[in-house]
């Protein structure tokens, strides 16, 4: 059983999902979390819930791809606190359009939430991770590693987190920080909720598993790159996609 | 010597054409008898590369700032408007990164080199595609690089956005390949430049390390790009659409 007693955690896109699961999971090991969101009511929801099971959760809005939004939060954890741990930088977001027919505007949004918002992330954690020889986990996706018709901004944003993990696994080698990314697969949030559905019983038939996978599969994911137990896992990208990527 | 002839009185927009890759590529595409636009943000490179070109070449320099919707949307339709389409095109305008942890990088510098190596290849993108359809299709070539593969301490802005290529080519690919469209990368190793030669004239044993770290026991020639650019540009790639190509000396292999 991982032991998270005394230790902070912060997760991002935490008020739903895969991060709200993820969050959770930390919470059970016994860390406490910050949920960080612009989701004002799904986050406090989800604050409360882990509250009421006996964890430590605090909400703290944050729009990460805002600089000084990102900046201020992980100042708010410190003071809280005292002290950072782990990150989960989950948040993300998309918008399908064909390459030459998206907007600027939504191509921009995609990537500063999605890969921009990783690194700023990742820039003001990190100085307070070293400190504890902590731990950090990006979300990239299945299509950090394949193209996704419809998604590029996606597509590409993902596979930029990537990228930016290996970097910065680099990086920080030397300070014991371990920097991974996880590549989930069709996961039943409401995200994916929000996709058409005869696209998304394509996705799921392509898994070997046959079906789609549950938030806490992909937090226990987390927690466990976290955990002393990858102690030798660094600049990994692992995909918990139900065998999506094996095909 | 022209390999492919089927190139010949087509035509081809090169970003990034005033230098390095993108100038041996506007020289190879002149030499195969396309037609080709020079786009470059440096006016004196670009017209540089344009007077370059042999007699009876057809090219023209248009400024072009791939950061900027208006701009790159000139640059397609001055190849519409001069040489009555588009059927090619190579978007290869990149930037280098100023070398920090990711902590330590500013917000300014991320933004930069994310805007012009990955904004700045959907920007072209988004601009070629309906030209390209138009014509009923043809081939987009975008350089990503070895680091969009692997990556490098220090460059986490590049490295992102060269991954971050290699996803928006084969997103791309599997939009527009059905319609005749083949979109892939290129991923180079480390490449003979001017500004290659600028590192190594400020740090000695930089050339020998660069070259040892490629398995081939050397750095690439433009020209070495520049190949692997005409033939994914040709039909001899024809059944080749959201690959990246290694063209990396081994570089990635090891």
């Amino acid at each position: 059983m991982t032991d998270f007693d005394g230790k902070v955690a912060m997760v991002t896109g935490a008020a739903r999902g895969i991060g709200a699961a993820s969050a959770m999971a930390f919470a059970s090991a016994g860390a406490a979390v910050a949920i960080c969101d612009v989701l004002d009511q799904d986050g406090e929801r989800t604050a409360a819930d882990i509250n009421a099971a006996g964890g430590m959760a605090v909400y703290v809005h944050t729009d990460v791809a805002d600089a000084e939004s990102v900046e201020s939060t992980v100042a708010r954890i410190v003071d809280r606190f005292g002290r950072l741990d782990f990150a989960h930088n989950n948040a993300g977001v998309f918008s399908p359009a064909p390459t030459a027919d998206l907007d600027v505007e939504r191509w921009r949004w995609v990537i500063d939430v999605n890969l921009t918002g990783v690194f700023l992330c990742m820039k003001y954690q990190l100085p307070h991770i070293v400190k504890n020889t902590g731990a950090v986990v990006n979300t990239a996706s299945v299509w950090s590693q394949a193209g996704a018709a419809t998604q590029a901004a996606y597509s590409a944003s993902k596979h930029g987190v990537v990228g930016l993990t290996r970097t910065a696994a680099l990086d920080y080698g030397n300070t014991g920080v371990r920097i991974n990314a996880i590549a989930p697969g069709p996961i039943a949030t409401a995200m994916t909720a929000s996709v058409p559905t005869e696209i998304m019983d394509a996705v799921v038939g392509r898994t070997a598993s046959g079906r789609y996978g549950q938030p806490d599969e992909v937090g226990k994911a987390v927690v466990w790159l976290c955990s002393p137990d990858s102690s030798y896992v660094n600049g990994a990208v692992l995909p918990v996609d139900g065998g999506w990527l094996a095909g | 010597m022209p390999e492919y002839s089927e190139l010949a009185g087509k035509v081809a927009a090169v970003t990034g054409g005033a230098g390095g890759i993108g100038r041996a590529c506007v020289n190879a595409y002149a030499a195969h008898g396309v037609s080709v636009v020079i786009a470059d943000r440096d006016d004196a490179a670009g017209q540089a590369t344009l007077d370059g070109l042999p007699p009876g070449s057809k090219a023209i320099f248009v400024p072009t700032d791939v950061t900027d919707a208006d701009s790159v949307g000139a640059m397609v339709r001055a190849a519409m408007d001069t040489f009555g389409g588009l059927d090619i095109a190579y978007n290869n305008a990149g930037v280098e990164a100023a070398g920090k942890a990711v902590a330590d990088m500013a917000d300014r510098d991320w933004q930069r080199v994310i805007d012009v190596n990955l904004t700045g290849v959907w920007q072209c993108m988004r601009a070629e595609i309906p030209a390209l359809l138009a014509r009923g299709g043809g081939s987009i070539v975008n350089t990503a690089s070895a680091l969009g593969q692997v990556a490098l301490p220090l460059q986490a802005s590049y490295v992102a956005s060269k991954h971050g290529v290699i996803g928006l080519t084969k997103a791309a690919a599997l939009e527009y390949s059905a319609r005749g469209i083949r979109i892939n990368a290129i991923c180079p190793g480390v490449v003979q430049t001017a500004m290659i030669d600028e590192v190594a004239a400020a740090n000695p044993g930089f050339m020998a390390d660069m070259h040892a770290k490629h398995p081939i026991g050397r750095i690439a020639a433009v020209d070495e790009i520049a190949d692997g650019v005409m033939w994914l540009s040709s039909a001899a790639s024809a059944f080749v659409t959201g690959s990246a190509l290694n063209i990396d000396g081994g570089y990635t292999a090891a």
